[in-house]
């Protein structure tokens, strides 16, 4: 990569394309000003690619947006420079930045689905953005280079998706067309903040990939925002970690990952999933690997999460969960009376044994969370059968089963904001089950609470709290505390651990293996990163349009993938290209 | 690291930089914050009015008009209904603060005793609106299907009634038994649809969220769930509404009273009927017509303003805009 970049044209060997000093940003609020950024500094030369890494609120954005003073509300720059190519942008006039914006310095923000505007055409909007940079006049002309636009992006009969409205457009291809308007004046840098978070992984490989090779064609540097460690440095030439408004460290990828120096990269690198899942590969085959400190990753370090419980799981055979020719079908209206039959989860068997984990891993739309939602009873099967410890419970219609099933098995819903009553205080959240279920007296309840507060570590004086007083990761052990509440047996986790940054994660899934070593759980793990089920699943199944394309161990599909697909997603998890050392 | 030699200028750019690790250390990760107070939509909703002026003038006002409507004798002694045509159109004397009007009845004494009738056709309105709208939007926002399109179609038909022609045409209806109970009837029974709607509405937003997911999972029943989780979740924006409504049945009760088809201003105080009975001398004797109206004003406005106010908390966007 550093060779195609060095060699790009318009690189031209003296002073910086970009260079940031001693910027500070902060937020005005009714308490004062709330510092962002505490003296950022960095340079990007000529068709250099920097990723800038870090968790939410680390000032990753921020600086994104000040670079191109598009801060958002009350932020301000409050001191430093922002030199393009001399020219300092923190305080040039707003005429001068409506120059440099779009036409020198391109942006791909991080929503496709809010960033184009619903109600015009696809091809209005690029049309409008080529007139305001002045990139061609006169009507064909604009609509000529609107067209070799989409072209560039990558849409496909970009002469017809002129006229389509967003919606029309999938989550992927109008990412394509925003980094498209980004590119669309060949700009000398461009700007993306999480380009494809929102995205799945195999389409978000594809974009990376796109937008690498146009920006590489142009010589365009690229400045990319990303929470992920492994997509940065297999991404980018140069690293820079960010840290509660700081740069931690920064330094050329590889050397960045093979030796960290700053105990919060090392943290990083310790929970990366995506690392993690790279790392447990080079462990079994020579490849040059990873080193972790052990010292300062300790609790967040995923592999060793990962061998603690591989050393609790005793091998057993009992099996927990089996599902046999699952199918269900939703009906869709499509238009006055007519309706299409739609198989979200078609013909789906699987076997889950006590004790153990089982991943279900797939894009957006696979189904897989439509099969956690008739296995939990939230949904009724239209066929198949479902027998959870030896019951069979797809046909249940007494209460009184019912209730017996949902004390033996127990949720984790994936988005830790939307999971619990914010009128309830947490203590009563995670009691509730024991209420509905008539568990224990108000004594007996309050002692129950506290002692699910203290295995997921939380303190107990949490109880008489709100949720939205917590963080993420801590309502997520909120909705782990009270999934545990009735003692269940298994536990189904629908993206649980999805939402979260990835040193929460880490801490999440080092608790959640802990807690199935201790109380012998049996876990579904519904997940779409493939690199954290490496670390947390015994099984897998891979899913694909409602149907299980793939199922074996974990090592068997990370090893000797079967299927074109599986070995797609596996491919497309960030860092499974980065070359270490030789 | 790597094989090739990189250009000085590119080992400057990409150098190894690591930051002071004293002066950068790292925070245990996730730790829970205690020194914050306790915080949801309510408490936060109370930390917010508490430090509205709007909020308190509209209290204490609301709070006076109520202690007005249940003591009047404290406020007058002077019987309101004890009128002498020889006092007709007097100004202020003694112990009559705001003179008389044509009929020779004391304004002042009117006045206050007519703030019972405003403030109970506004309870009783705001009462019956309340209990119909929220049981039928949460019923149809909250089961849908069939029950939903019965519910709102019979919510859209009264809707589409304006209900001060609905309360007029009842109250001409009911000539013979005008008393309070009648007219707070005849204006809430067709003024039900909109906290309807807009509860119906948050019911709707509220059910599809993941806790209540999570507590169909834990075993609760449907109406278990309609009354811990989805009706507490959504029933802010009724208060606004009532707040507001309440306001806004002081008015129509004013107003019928006003066009003849309200109370009987020979048996109860009302100040739409003084209002009324004062139009004829205007030009002459404006104040007649301004006292009682401005008791109305502030009454109504005192409600708005509070409704206002109680919207703004109660909203954490609009919180968060400011």
């Amino acid at each position: 990569m550093s060779v195609a970049a060095s060699s790009a044209p318009g690189y031209s060997p003296a002073g910086h394309l970009l260079e940031v000093k001693d910027l500070v940003v902060g937020f005005r609020t009714q308490n004062g000003v709330v510092p962002a950024l505490n003296g950022v500094s960095f340079t990007i030369d000529r068709g250099e690619t920097v990723a800038i890494v870090g968790e939410s609120g680390s000032g990753k954005s921020t600086t994104a947006a000040a670079i191109i003073r598009l801060l958002p509300g009350t932020g301000e720059i409050l001191g430093g420079q922002v030199l393009l190519e001399g020219r300092d942008l923190a305080t040039a006039h707003r005429h001068e930045l409506e120059d440099v914006r779009g036409k020198r310095i391109g942006f791909v923000p991080q929503d496709p689905m809010s960033n184009l505007n619903p109600v015009w055409s696809v091809g209005f909007q690029v049309e409008e953005t080529i007139r305001a940079n002045g990139l061609a006049k006169g009507r064909r002309a604009v609509r000529a280079k609107a067209v070799e636009v989409l072209q560039q992006a990558g849409l496909a009969d970009a002469d017809k998706r002129m006229k389509q409205f967003p919606h029309q457009f999938s989550g992927g291809m109008r990412q394509r067309v925003l980094i498209g308007l980004g590119l669309a004046s060949n700009p000398q840098l461009l700007i993306a903040d999480e380009p494809t978070s929102a995205l799945d992984v195999t389409v978000q490989r594809r974009i990376l990939d796109h937008l690498e090779s146009l920006t590489q064609n142009e010589g365009t540097a690229l400045l990319f925002i990303t929470h992920d460690l492994g997509l940065a440095a297999e991404r980018a030439e140069k690293l820079i970690v960010m840290y509660k408004g700081k740069i931690v460290e920064s330094g050329p990828s590889l050397e960045l990952l093979q030796n960290p120096l700053h105990p919060y990269t090392q943290r990083l690198i310790a929970a990366a999933p995506s690392l993690a899942s790279r790392r447990i590969q080079s462990s079994s085959k020579s490849l040059g690997s990873i080193q972790v400190a052990e010292s300062a990753a300790g609790e967040f370090d995923l592999v060793s999460a990962a061998e603690v419980r591989v050393e609790q799981l005793a091998a057993s055979t009992e099996a927990a969960i089996v599902v046999e020719n699952l199918t269900k079908v939703f009906k869709i209206r499509s238009g006055g009376l007519k309706q299409t039959e739609f198989a979200a989860v078609d013909d789906v068997s699987f076997t889950i044994n006590k004790g153990t984990t089982m991943a279900l891993v797939g894009e957006s739309g696979s189904g897989k969370s439509t099969v956690a939602k008739l296995l939990l009873k939230l949904e009724d099967p239209t066929s198949g059968t479902i027998t959870v410890q030896g019951k069979r419970v797809d046909s249940l219609s007494r209460r009184k089963d019912l209730l017996s099933l949902r004390r033996a098995m127990q949720p984790v819903f994936q988005d830790p904001y939307g999971s619990l009553d914010p009128l309830n205080n947490i203590g009563n959240t995670i009691a509730e089950p024991l209420k509905v279920h008539h568990v224990g007296d108000r004594t007996s309840r309050r002692e129950r609470v506290f002692e699910l507060l203290d295995q997921v570590s939380l303190p107990r004086v949490i109880a008489g709290r709100y949720p939205n007083e917590l963080s993420g990761g801590q309502r997520q052990r909120v909705a782990i505390a009270r999934a545990l509440a009735l003692k269940p047996d298994i536990v189904v986790l629908d993206e649980a651990v999805s939402a979260l940054d990835v040193l929460v994660q880490a801490q999440i899934l080092r608790l959640l293996a802990d807690l199935q070593g201790e109380l012998g759980l049996t876990y579904l793990f519904i997940t779409h990163d493939l690199a954290v089920v490496r670390v947390i699943a015994d099984r897998v199944a891979v899913m694909q349009t409602g149907k299980i394309v793939e199922a074996a161990t974990t090592d068997e599909v990370f090893d000797s993938p079967q299927e074109q697909y599986t070995r797609d997603l596996l491919d497309a998890i960030p860092g499974a290209g980065i070359q270490l050392g030789i | 690291m790597s094989s090739d030699r990189p250009t000085p200028e590119r080992t400057r750019s990409a150098a190894h930089f690591v930051a002071d690790i004293e002066e950068t250390p790292v925070a245990s990760v996730d730790q829970v914050k205690l020194d914050e107070k306790p915080s949801n939509l309510w408490i936060d909703g109370w930390r917010d009015l508490r430090h509205r002026p709007m909020f308190w003038i509209s209290s204490v006002l609301i709070v006076f008009v109520i202690f007005v409507a249940l003591f009047p004798g404290l406020f007058t002694q002077v019987d309101p209904t004890r009128c002498d045509l020889g006092n007709s159109k007097d100004g202020p004397s003694a112990g009559h603060l705001l003179g008389y009007n044509k009929q020779g009845c004391d304004i002042y004494s009117r006045i206050i005793h007519g703030t019972s009738t405003s403030l109970s056709v506004g309870i009783l309105v705001v009462i019956l609106t309340t209990t119909v709208g929220v049981v039928f939007g949460a019923l149809a926002g909250f089961f849908g299907g069939f029950l939903d399109t019965v519910l709102s179609r019979a919510g859209d038909i009264f809707f589409s009634i304006p209900y001060i022609l609905a309360a007029v045409v009842i109250m001409s209806v009911f000539s013979e038994q005008r008393n309070i109970l009648v007219i707070a009837a005849a204006i809430g029974i067709f003024a039900w649809p909109s906290t309807a709607r807009v509860l119906r509405s948050e019911v709707l937003r509220v059910k599809n969220s993941d806790f209540v997911m999570a507590a169909t999972a834990t075993g609760l029943s449907r109406m278990q769930i309609l009354f811990r989780h989805v009706l507490p979740n959504s029933i802010a924006p009724v208060l606004v509404i009532t707040t507001l409504s309440l306001a806004a049945a002081i008015t129509a009760e004013a107003t019928l009273s006003f066009l003849g088809v309200g109370l009987p201003g020979s048996r109860v105080m009302s100040w739409g009927n003084d209002i009324s009975q004062a139009q004829k001398d205007l030009r002459t004797d404006p104040q007649i017509l301004i006292y009682p109206s401005i008791a109305l004003s502030l009454t109504v406005l005192s409600f708005i303003l509070l409704g206002e106010a109680l919207r703004d908390a109660l909203d954490p966007k609009a919180r968060a805009l400011r």
